[in-house]
């Protein structure tokens, strides 16, 4: 049996501003992992993460990160995302200080 | 203090505005990221987890006061109102804007700094002793050599594409503050038949494959230094092999080909290059040391110290335990610790920074370090003054009498900046710092040093700490392995690994259990941390961090 395929977001960092942003189903950027769409079929993933890389005067360094379904939206999988999702612990700094939109 | 040529400032602009250039293409699409990427990293300018960061070059880890206001000014207009001191004597700011970088260089330039080669596989920022040109126990200053290798080494041809980065740190005094041991080349300045010169050590390292670096030279007069380090380097660059990145570091060719096949290679190219050296480099470098020239050091008295000294413990205690001996008489070595307890290591606000340039503009001959310890310097301070500088501190967060003991923690970025972490290490340092502060037992504990890394590359240097701390993530959760007995001086030694990993809520308790374990095992309060366990070795230190497992091995 094949192996279930864990849900996943298109991530990469702003090319200007070099925050962490992510691929919505709009085709558009946020910088709210809650607005993330969330993709469940491997082809469909792979194709939104090229669609991600053909737009390298927006973005920098796409990549799927695997992402767990919640009530609020996507919820980071591991550990290093859940920080880039909110910035560094030791200032309120990063995605703690405001939210703002593409 | 080593001031720049028209030479320098014209290189320098002209290399910003090269930079300028591809920034500009970069974002106009002109340039590919695969492209535009090891541009940007020889200027120093990496992307981090939540931002860009650049990385600024600090030679030999020494600034005046001019420079530190305008750090300062950099950390205020382009980022968030701060600088991380590093373990490689540079700045990193975390949060810088694409477009901005441009402008943050030129405003380096305008002091004479800079970030070239702070990254890429090229000659890195050469480090030196942060007491240089104090110390009482130095032979000779140790920065015109180590500004002499950074004239050689910029842009250097044939070392821009080494299989991998290379680090020089360069020492004059007995007593090793720099570590020269863990990198590709250490030198120590020693003196042989009334004739200055160098020990030279290559291959050693921390990261994934901790080396102690070993001597290929044991005395090279000090006319054949450029000469021979090219020689290193030139051996270093074909034989050094390029199929495992992590096998390409200087200290796996010496490893593997071993220390007397490198020293004949070596001797071998030394050899046939050194005629070509004419000599221009000797030319220079009394230019280059007469501008280091020890400052003109006054007479004062020193009974308002004196005084000062017995009355306030406070005083006192920061006296005793931050300030080091100088060469001058009635001269003090300033430390001014980065480490307030609870505070992220390293990092200073703008506002410090300039509180520490006027400092050393008004007390301290305008100079300060950076040491690897993430800790600034003021290495030329009358004793007389010590009181007004311990006050302005002290009314700026930064008169923490900590230098050298458990809450003097390096820790690198760790996770929480850096793209490469595996775990975390600035909480970590804090919570100890914390913890121990608490319990009031740090002074008591006395010279103990904590180094943390938050992955294996090992920037917060963990393989030489007293207690190293690794952390790394196991089943996607943090976890911190602890080594006991590194040692990062002349005595220098890796760390021993104790045992399993410890989770982010066991990796406090557990460092508790071990300081109360060798508060109760040494011999007398004299005895430090490192000469206890290198008495007892591992196994009563090993039982403190695990009792269960003691007790179920009885």
């Amino acid at each position: 049996m094949p192996r279930a395929f864990t849900p996943k977001v298109v991530t990469a960092n702003h090319l200007l501003e070099g925050d962490v942003i992510y691929l919505t189903a709009q085709d558009g950027w946020t910088r709210d992992l809650a607005q993330a769409e969330v993709l469940t079929d491997e082809a469909d993933a792979q194709l939104r993460l090229l669609f991600a890389e053909q737009q390298p005067t927006t973005v920098v360094g796409a990549y799927l990160a695997d992402v767990t379904p919640g009530t609020t939206g996507p919820e980071p999988a591991h550990f290093r995302e859940d920080f880039r999702r909110k910035g560094p612990s030791n200032y309120a700094h990063g995605k703690q200080e405001a939210e703002r939109h593409v | 203090m080593y001031n720049y040529t028209e030479f320098d400032k014209s290189f320098l602009a002209e290399r910003n505005a090269q930079f300028r250039a591809q920034v500009e293409r970069r974002i106009a699409g002109a340039l590919t990221e695969d492209e535009f990427k090891p541009l940007r990293l020889m200027n120093g300018l990496y992307l981090q987890l939540h931002a860009y960061m650049l990385r600024v070059a600090i030679p030999y880890g020494t600034l005046n006061s001019a420079q530190m206001r305008q750090l300062a000014l950099l950390a205020e207009k382009w980022d968030k109102g701060y600088g991380h001191f590093t373990t490689r004597q540079n700045i990193q700011y975390n949060w810088p804007k694409l477009r901005d970088v441009p402008d943050m260089l030129d405003a380096l330039a305008e002091v004479g700094l800079h970030a070239i080669q702070t990254s890429g596989n090229t000659i890195r920022n050469v480090t030196a002793d942060h007491f240089a040109g104090a110390a009482a126990d130095e032979i000779a200053d140790p920065r015109p050599y180590a500004e002499l290798i950074r004239q050689w080494s910029t842009d250097h041809p044939e070392f821009q594409f080494l299989g991998r980065k290379f680090k020089i740190a360069v020492t004059g005094a007995s007593e090793d503050r720099a570590v020269i041991k863990a990198h590709d080349i250490g030198l120590q300045l020693v003196r042989q038949n009334e004739q200055t010169g160098f020990r030279v050590l290559v291959g050693g390292g921390l990261g994934r494959t901790p080396m102690i670096g070993k001597v290929v030279r044991d005395f090279l007069p000090e006319a054949d230094l450029l000469p021979y380090l090219e020689a290193i380097l030139s051996v270093y660059n074909l034989l050094g092999r390029r199929d495992n990145k992590y096998k390409a570091r200087i200290k796996i060719t010496v490893h593997e080909n071993g220390i007397e096949t490198i020293r004949a290679l070596t001797e071998e190219r030394f050899a046939r290059i050194r005629p070509s050296f004419s000599g221009v480099d000797q030319d220079l470098l009394p230019g280059i040391a007469a501008q280091f020239a020890t400052p003109s050091f006054k007479s004062a008295d020193t009974a308002g110290f004196t005084a000062a000294y017995a009355a306030d413990p406070v005083f006192q205690s920061w006296v005793d335990t931050n300030t080091a001996p100088h060469k001058a008489e009635d001269y003090a070595i300033v430390s001014i610790s980065l480490k307030a307890h609870g505070a992220t290591p390293g990092d200073a606000t703008a506002q410090q920074m300039r509180v520490m340039a006027d400092l050393a503009h008004r007390y301290a001959h305008d100079e300060l370090r950076i040491s690897h310890e993430q800790n600034v310097i003021l290495p030329h301070v009358h004793t007389s003054d010590l009181a007004a500088i311990h006050a302005a501190l002290r009314d700026h967060g930064l008169a923490t009498a900590n230098i050298g003991l458990i809450s003097d923690i390096i820790a690198c970025p760790g996770m929480d900046y850096c793209a490469l972490a595996t775990a975390r290490s600035i909480p970590i340092a804090q919570e100890i710092a914390t913890r121990f502060e608490e319990l009031q037992i740090e002074h008591d504990i006395g010279q103990l040093k904590i180094k943390i890394s938050g992955c294996i590359n090992a920037c917060g240097h963990h393989h030489v700490g007293h207690i190293g701390i690794l952390g790394l993530d196991r089943a996607g959760v943090e976890n911190y392995q602890i080594t006991l007995g590194g040692d990062a001086t002349e005595t220098a030694s890796i760390g021993e690994r104790a045992g399993p990993g410890f989770s982010a809520d066991e990796i406090i308790p557990a460092i508790e259990r071990l300081v109360y374990a060798y508060l109760d095992l040494r011999e007398n309060p004299e005895e430090t941390f490192l000469q206890a366990y290198r008495r007892l070795g591992l196994d009563p230190f090993k039982s403190a961090l695990y009792p269960a497992a003691a007790v179920a091995a009885e």
